[in-house]
């Protein structure tokens, strides 16, 4: 695997991380990415990250559930093995109701997920980039390819330590 | 920049920084097991053990072992399968509906609360499957799958059959939803591991997790789906569960209040669980930063407020069979509160309506000992409300030349035993080796809802209040 040099940003604050991506951003830089060891409400927006389109496949799989169990009810009930159960009819909605809610949910849920592992590059086993092991502990850290900056990693530095950074490293993944 | 609300009361007290959160949960995780932690495995692997014996003979010989006759043909399985499903319930609605609302209160307790929600499903499952006589046939029985009789399907008509589905998308969701929250705490375990076991399991458990801002947006979306999902789940679970019942024309069970009323029962039993279950954690663990009198009180009023919409479905039972004029119901509810098992009925009573109301004391509702006490109190009531549904309703129904009792054979009482085991040791298991507290949740509502911190100061302030360019 190719291997590239990175600056590493380590801010203790979740403001003062915001404020820094804002800062970074504005000078030009292009964020590698933010690290954080809890959701930070707004840095996605602040990264320029758009809204993800998770509820949309999960609605997607949703529906999917909901027509399975449907096609799946009648098929059973209705076509391939029809029988008289206390005088009803052989199929009927209201009663389907229940199974149908239940596997709208069921696809729905582990649909979404999956989608999730699978975009995340979630797994078992799946490497993680540790660019500073405090990230998932206290520390915010956002992380700058050199490859990808036009500036010199000195430039970077100061844009970095400007934007409240009490520590700047340098690492090469 | 501390926010500190002046009229709500803070929700992680003593002044915790972020790290201080890391420390406190994964100690638990990295130290040696403790000597009281092995005896308590110990012992609920003895009961374990004890109850295998039980449900290996009841697997062997059939479910004659058990004290059922023709006339009451549910009895302590079944009830133990809808008390363990309630408990469950609570987990889900501490993690799925208060998420919804926006309790922060929720984030201390989430984590415990959903693993016992999974082990109380897992223990409720164990009934049906075992009832069924011949488990190793359950599978064409209980699922519509392709078999050699025609294929001949299961009855999509039958309450008996939609639980099967709502467990099991229960228990699969539900386990999806705590281990997307465990995701980034493995993670932190992981980046702390010293030994090349921690240090392999976590890391796999974690899935490469590394907290970065487009993950967390993604987690974030899909945990508030996930609880979109689940909320309406739980209530359709017991919802479901109550068909059972009401869909049938025993006296007793064929009535409209069930899915309400069972919902609300779930909750009360589940709550009470929970206290019961962290309360013992919350001392073990010293964890009384983390689940504060505040986490207990609120818990509490949960409590009355289930405990009396529990209430007043039995008293709206009672006139229902009153004012309907139907004879047959009349003397179900005569039967529950004076016949032979009044017994049954009066502790039901006693430990789910009158006990819950101590809590609008608050003395009572902040005090751990009283709580702990009601906590099983109430557990035993919603046992015994079961127990009074299913058998009294039974064993007196149309036919009185039909009428039996029932009594519990040491089989009956060992199959429980087993799920009691079953859940202890999975509880104590996880106590030990997960992160009891979901520690990233706790450290996002940290700012907004600690104590403020006045002694100790977070590193690097120094540099953040004037940042010095020349040192670069």
């Amino acid at each position: 695997m190719k291997k590239n040099s990175y600056l590493v940003g380590v801010y203790n604050d979740d403001d003062i991380l915001l404020k820094a991506v804002k800062h970074v951003r504005e000078s030009g830089v292009k964020i590698h990415e933010c690290y954080t060891p809890y959701p930070v409400h707004g840095l996605g927006h602040a990264l320029g990250y758009k809204r993800s389109k998770l509820p949309v496949a999960a609605f997607m799989f949703g529906i999917l559930g909901t027509s399975l169990a449907l096609l799946m009810q009648f098929y059973m009930m209705g076509i391939d093995w029809p029988m008289i159960i206390g005088g009803k009819n052989y199929t009927s909605l209201p009663t389907f109701f229940p199974v149908t809610f239940e596997l709208t949910v069921l696809l729905s849920a582990f649909g979404m997920v999956i989608t999730f592992l699978v975009i995340s590059d979630l797994r078992p086993y799946g490497k993680a980039k540790v660019f500073d092991l405090r990230a998932t502990d206290d520390m915010h850290i956002m992380a700058i390819d050199l490859g990808n900056n036009k500036d010199g990693a000195d430039a970077i530095k100061k844009v970095l330590k400007d934007s409240g950074a009490f520590e700047v490293n340098e690492k090469t993944l | 920049m501390e926010i500190t609300s002046s009229v709500r009361k803070p929700l992680v007290t003593g002044g915790k920084t972020i790290h201080d959160v890391t420390e406190d949960i994964c100690r638990h995780v990295e130290g040696k097991p403790t000597i009281s932690w092995l005896l308590a495995l110990a012992t609920s692997l003895g009961v374990l053990t004890i109850g295998a014996y039980a449900l290996f003979m009841t697997v062997w010989e059939g479910i004659g072992m058990w004290g059922l006759n023709k006339t009451v043909g549910w009895a302590w399985d079944i009830t133990n399968f809808v008390w363990w499903v309630g408990i469950g319930h609570a987990g889900t609605l501490i993690s799925a509906v208060l998420l919804l609302f926006r309790q922060k209160w929720r984030t201390s307790i989430n984590r415990a609360a959903e693993a016992m929600t999974i082990f109380a499903v897992i223990c409720a499952a164990l009934f049906p499957v075992v009832h069924m006589g011949r488990p190793w046939l359950g599978f064409y029985w209980a699922l519509p799958l392709p078999n050699t009789f025609g294929s001949l399907w299961v009855n999509f008509n039958s309450p008996l059959l939609w639980d099967v589905f709502a467990i099991s998308t229960y228990f699969s969701v539900s386990l999806v939803f705590w281990y997307i929250g465990l995701v980034p705490d493995f993670a932190t375990i992981r980046d702390r591991a010293k030994g090349i076991i921690s240090k392999t399991v976590y890391g796999a458990l974690s899935l490469g997790w590394t907290g970065s801002a487009k993950a967390w947006e993604r987690y974030e979306t899909v945990s508030l789906i996930l609880a979109g999902l689940a909320t309406p789940l739980v209530l359709s679970v017991h919802t479901i569960v109550s068909f059972d019942f009401a869909t049938s024309v025993i006296p007793g069970w064929h009535t409209t209040i069930f899915p309400p009323y069972f919902v609300a029962g779930a909750i009360f039993s589940g709550f009470a669980m929970v206290l019961t279950l962290m309360l013992i954690t919350r001392k073990v663990y010293k964890l009384e930063n983390y689940i504060t009198i505040n986490h207990i009180e609120l818990m509490n009023i949960i409590i009355i407020v289930t405990g009396s919409i529990v209430g007043v479905a039995y008293l709206t039972e009672l006139f229902m069979a009153w004012y309907s004029g139907v004879e047959y119901e009349q003397y179900a509810f005569l039967n529950r509160a004076t016949g032979p098992y009044w017994w049954a009925y009066w502790t039901m009573m006693t430990c789910n309506v009158i006990s819950p109301q101590l809590f609008w004391f608050k003395k009572i509702r902040t005090n751990i000992v009283a709580t702990f006490v009601l906590s099983i109190v109430v557990n035993i009531g919603m046992w015994f409300e079961r127990f009074v549904i299913i058998v009294t309703s039974l064993h007196r129904d149309y036919l009185p030349s039909s009428w039996a009792m029932f009594t519990p054979t040491l089989y009956d009482v060992g199959v429980y035993l087993f799920t009691f085991g079953l859940f202890f040791t999975l509880f104590f298991l996880f106590a030990k080796f997960f992160p009891v507290i979901n520690m990233a949740e706790v450290k996002a509502i940290l700012k907004s809802s600690s104590e403020v911190s006045t002694s100790k100061e977070p590193v690097g302030t120094e540099n953040v209040l004037k940042p010095s360019p020349k040192e670069v």
